[in-house]
């Protein structure tokens, strides 16, 4: 080897010096790094959307009903109370799962419909899989960004006391699944809307599942009707509110012998399915 | 014995891309790459030529890990680009057709985090983002968005981020598609220089200009079929003719070419191209007037008449009876 070729050598970092899977994981690490730099950029549009939503929710159901008198969850001895405290879990999911569909599925419909920005990214070397999962991650870590900074919002803004009830272990280990499982769901929903479908995530998919994701209220209460309350067991949503229920207050909850598996199962569903709608989307 | 080992060596190491008999059926039944073979060598510029539609982007995406084959092989490197796409992806630098730039970044970090994809430090990525908006005089579009980039800036960054990794192999898909001839000269002296410091590219065009003037090798490719091989000179010959008269008239040109090929000695070839006749003729004395006469004499009018050289145009017309603009 001449003085020039070892220069070289040592100018040239070729790549394929590196293994698959050295290679695969600065990948990741950079794709991450890349979506935290457009979230730097970008703060001032997270923020409101991030925010806004959750605290105009607890404002009127907790703050301005008690006030004016026109409680929910009124009618027995400290109902006001209770209500806010129930809510408080189904703020934290909603926040979560807003993350999937804000900073997962809305960004992919963009970069695979008008522009297939996508493209670089699927070239980088890595499985074309782990571009997927990737974005499920960075939507788990938007997640639970969203879900700290609106914590305190749920805690602190009702008229009526909240009565929080924090079980650390269930918080430490329930938060990153559901975190990840709402990632997972931006990526699948991300992968098969289109820009023209993309009004319709939010019409027959987004509010259904909030509406019905036992946020504004306990699975259990639904036990009147009683064929609702089997219907929305295919709702993710509704594992993860009775989840943070049981993590985060005192209130009844479902039983979390249901909520871990039905929330990992709910996880592999939607990285299965996730995946797959990657794949066909960018390879042919 | 030696030197024949050495020999198989470099062969094997000088051959950068290799398919096999590389096939691709799409859903639905469409056969868009049909066994093709092809060879490409350590610092050649190889252009895919052909129209739209003749399997060209397709060859390109297979090579680079985004069309999965459905028969057949195809190496990078050296390297099975379906068994190991991630190695494959390592060793090769992509400017698809459409502009993939990052909208969420600015112009100096879709190159820097280019480099942190490919594995290089902060500091690294750095110093090659900056000196490569230099080299690509972008230098003082660093910090704008992707937007405020005409197509010819766009295209060059998309180059500067296709060899920041430094691959092995750059592939550009009709990288001059949709660019004004300035913008596409500029890029013709980058590619050339990129050539000149041994880079293998392999791109693919339905510009003859483009092919002719860049490439060093060519396949003329349609309907997924390999039909020629060679360099643009070799190619040009293989024409056999050293002038191509082109000609217009009013009435059936179908009837004008058959009276040309009769009626005008030394015509090697005519063919009806759109709306013109073309014909091929060896030696060009004389030709203008004896081609005039000859479709006088068989009654048409003579609207207009040209002469050129074979181009690949010629060739191309010869293999399949229609212009790469169709």
């Amino acid at each position: 080897m001449t003085v020039l070729d070892a220069r070289e050598a040592q100018a040239d970092p070729l790549m394929p010096t590196r293994t698959p899977g050295a290679a695969s994981l600065v990948a990741f690490g950079s794709l991450l790094l890349r979506d935290a730099v457009v979230l730097r950029k970008t703060l001032k549009a997270f923020l409101p959307r991030t925010l806004l939503q959750p605290f105009l929710l607890v404002f009127v159901f907790t703050y301005v009903f008690p006030k004016i008198g026109q409680g929910v969850g009124g009618g027995s001895a400290g109902g006001e109370a209770t209500f806010s405290t129930m809510l408080v879990a189904g703020v934290v999911g909603l926040a979560i799962i807003f993350q999937g569909i804000q900073s997962v599925a809305l960004p992919m419909v963009q970069e695979f419909g008008y522009t297939r920005e996508i493209e670089d990214r699927v070239l980088a070397p890595l499985p074309i899989a782990l571009v997927a999962v990737q974005k499920a991650v960075w939507g788990a870590l938007s997640g639970l960004f969203g879900a700290i900074l609106v914590f305190p919002i749920a805690a602190i803004v009702p008229a009526t006391p909240v009565e929080l009830d924090i079980n650390w272990p269930v918080l430490l280990t329930l938060t990153p699944i559901a975190c990840y499982m709402c990632g997972a769901l931006g990526l699948t929903f991300g992968t098969r809307f289109d820009p023209r479908t993309v009004p319709m995530l939010f019409g027959i998919i987004v509010i259904p599942i909030t509406f019905l994701g036992a946020i504004y209220y306990p699975w259990q209460a639904l036990e009147p009707i009683r064929w609702l309350q089997i219907l929305v067991l295919a709702n993710p949503l509704v594992y993860m509110c009775e989840g943070f229920r049981a993590a985060l207050t005192p209130v009844d909850h479902m039983s979390l012998w249901v909520v871990y598996p039905a929330l990992l199962a709910f996880s592999a569903l939607f990285t299965w399915l996730g995946i797959n709608g990657f794949k066909r989307r960018v390879l042919a | 014995m030696g030197a024949m080992m050495a020999s198989v060596m470099s062969t094997a190491l000088d051959e950068v891309i290799r398919t096999d008999h590389l096939t691709k059926v799409y859903p639905g039944g469409t056969l868009a790459v049909d066994e093709l073979d092809l060879s490409v060598m350590r610092g050649e510029i190889f252009g895919l030529l052909g129209p739209n539609g003749a399997g060209k982007t397709t060859t390109a995406g297979m090579l680079t890990t985004r069309v999965i084959p459905t028969g057949g092989h195809a190496f990078v490197g050296g390297i099975d680009v379906v068994e190991r796409p991630v190695a494959a992806k390592q060793v090769i630098g992509v400017v698809p057709q459409t502009n993939t730039l990052d909208r969420s970044l600015t112009v100096w970090e879709n190159l820097y985090f280019h480099g942190r994809f490919f594995g290089m430090n902060a500091k690294t990525a750095k110093h090659e983002a900056t000196a490569l908006l230099e080299q690509f005089r972008l230098a003082d579009r660093g910090t704008e968005p992707i937007d405020a980039l005409s197509g010819g800036m766009a295209q060059r960054l998309m180059v500067a981020r296709a060899i920041m990794h430094r691959p092995d192999t750059l592939f550009l898909d009709e990288p001059t598609a949709g660019l004004d001839p300035q913008s596409r000269l500029a890029l013709w002296e980058i590619l050339g220089e990129l050539h000149r410091a041994g880079q293998t590219i392999l791109l693919t065009t339905h510009y003859m200009e483009e092919a002719d003037q860049l490439c060093d090798r060519l396949a003329i490719i349609d309907h997924g079929r390999l039909l020629a091989l060679g360099t643009p000179e070799e190619l040009k010959a293989s024409t056999g003719a050293d002038t191509v008269v082109t000609v217009s008239a009013s009435g059936d040109l179908d009837a004008l070419a058959a009276a040309l090929q009769t009626g005008f000695d030394g015509a090697q070839r005519v063919a009806r191209v759109d709306e013109t006749v073309v014909l091929e003729v060896r030696g060009m004395h004389g030709v203008i007037p004896n081609v005039f006469g000859a479709a006088e004499r068989a009654g048409f009018d003579v609207t207009d008449i040209s002469v050129s050289e074979p181009s690949l145009e010629t060739v191309f017309i010869n293999l399949t009876g229609k212009d790469l603009r169709e």
